[in-house]
């Protein structure tokens, strides 16, 4: 593979795909490459037959456990792995019309764990006013999705941390290293140093301390074109390196697999590594994961209100296959019906530990 | 027959060996999943080893699956250069050890 390939990719993904007018952009075509190729000419089977083989066809939903709420597409980064393909040319923002929805399905929702997430939420201009709001609702857990850098980037987001605690949320935020090569290499120059600090930040006010209630987790995807490895043995690796060169602290890391849709998938093809990775996907595949798959507990709702199993199938716009597809119809019960709508992505989340937005899951 | 003697799709066939010796196979990976496991020695140490290994006996398979090995364990590079010279310098010392040897016999031989 040439290096000057991953040059121009990464010169590229300083816009989304969707403002390079990249045609990874258009969802029909990531889905005519999952369904094609390896899977058509029937090299690899197709997600749908391998669970079939264990009896898990259709993939029904569980109780639902998590509501996660996607407030926007704008980011500040331009993370070359994104899935959102999020970056601040993103105009898609929810509006406070439909979190006032959101926020009638959040009183009265059986979930026990709130997840916002984005893009950046915190640059949703309705954040801290939804986040006020839904804190009044009681939800046991409440994750905000935060990528570190956000909290230095302006002025007015540097009261982030007390903000979060003051409203008791549950940080949640992405560092694919505790080095600063490959951290950068994946998320941009100088995101290192800035996540660094905001960690410290965040442990300023309790976040991540032993035995404190602030919690705060990380999460860890590899950058390149491979799976991550134990998640235990990887937490242990980052809280020794982080806890030595920078005197930080954290609760629990998640490794999370990159899925082979948008900014990833462009970078897959880009570098000649989609085949070896479907294959290493497939080949890890492990039906004990599908069991505890994270679209069997959790709704994903988009900015603009539409319902999907998750956050990947929101991206490929692969709504609920369900009466109920939109927060202003919201029912749980109907929902809690349907079947989970599948592809060849789904992979990502079933392969060896399993994977999903709360870390490993077999 | 393919072009090459070496195919990198080949690596994915690994498992098949067990085919053609079931018995034999099946205890070779049985014992190989044991030994990577987590023990007195990390597996993320074992790792560093198998890619110096590979190295020293220039197995193509070995290296390229203990690069991604080390990769998906959070290996920095420079971690595994510095395993790659630990072998090449067992190598090349097995090498020049055996120079006593000839000194040896030159000695010997010499008047």
């Amino acid at each position: 593979m040439g290096q000057s390939i991953l040059t121009d990719i990464k010169n590229a993904a300083k816009k989304s795909l969707k403002a390079r007018h990249n045609e990874l952009a258009d969802t029909h075509r990531q889905m005519d490459i999952l369904n094609g190729g390896l899977f058509a000419n029937g090299e690899l089977p197709y997600f749908k037959d391998k669970i079939a083989q264990t009896g898990q066809f259709p993939l029904k939903p569980k109780k639902l456990e998590i509501l996660q709420i996607n407030v926007g597409y704008m980011c500040n980064q331009v993370c070359e792995h994104c899935h959102v393909d999020a970056g601040p040319d993103r105009k898609e923002i929810m509006t406070r019309d439909t979190m006032e929805l959101c926020l009638e399905v959040i009183r009265n929702t059986g979930a026990h764990t709130l997840d916002l997430t984005g893009g950046a939420p915190e640059m949703n201009p309705d954040f801290r006013w939804f986040v006020e709001e839904a804190s009044k609702a009681g939800i046991q857990d409440f994750i905000v999705r935060s990528n570190l850098t956000i909290i230095l980037a302006n002025k007015k987001y540097h009261d982030l941390p007390e903000f979060f605690k003051k409203h008791n949320v549950h940080v949640v935020s992405s560092m694919p290293h505790y080095t600063k090569g490959k951290t950068d290499k994946q998320r941009g120059d100088g995101v290192f140093d800035k996540s660094i600090q905001a960690l410290q930040k965040l442990n300023e006010v309790g976040y991540g301390m032993p035995n404190s209630d602030l919690r705060l987790d990380l999460v860890y995807n590899p950058s390149g074109a491979f799976l991550p490895s134990d998640q235990s043995a990887m937490e242990r690796d980052f809280k020794k390196a982080l806890k030595a060169d920078f005197g930080i602290e954290f609760h629990n890391l998640f490794a999370i697999t990159n899925l082979p849709i948008s900014r990833f998938l462009d970078y897959l093809i880009a570098s000649d590594n989609y085949e070896d990775y479907m294959y290493a996907l497939v080949e890890a595949y492990n039906p004990a994961a599908v069991e505890n798959v994270m679209c069997t507990n959790t709704i994903s709702v988009s900015w603009d209100g539409w319902l999907y199993d998750c956050d990947f199938n929101q991206m490929l716009d692969l709504k609920v296959a369900s009466k109920v597809k939109h927060i202003k119809e919201y029912n749980e019960d109907v929902l809690n019906d349907r079947s989970i709508v599948i592809s060849q992505h789904c992979y990502g989340c079933t392969a060896g530990a399993g994977s999903s937005c709360q870390g490993t899951v077999a | 027959m393919a072009d090459s003697y070496y195919d990198p799709a080949d690596l994915r066939k690994f498992g098949n060996i067990t085919e053609w010796s079931e018995e034999l196979g099946t205890k070779f990976f049985d014992y190989y999943g044991k030994v990577f496991e987590e023990g007195a020695l990390s597996a993320r140490e074992k790792s560093l080893i198998a890619l110096a290994v590979a190295h020293v006996v220039k197995c193509p398979y070995c290296i390229d699956a203990y690069t991604k090995d080390g990769l998906q364990r959070g290996i920095t590079k420079e971690e595994m250069m510095e395993a790659v010279h630990a072998g090449a310098a067992i190598e090349s010392g097995a090498t020049l050890v055996h120079g006593v040897m000839m000194m040896n016999k030159y000695n010997k031989l010499s008047m």
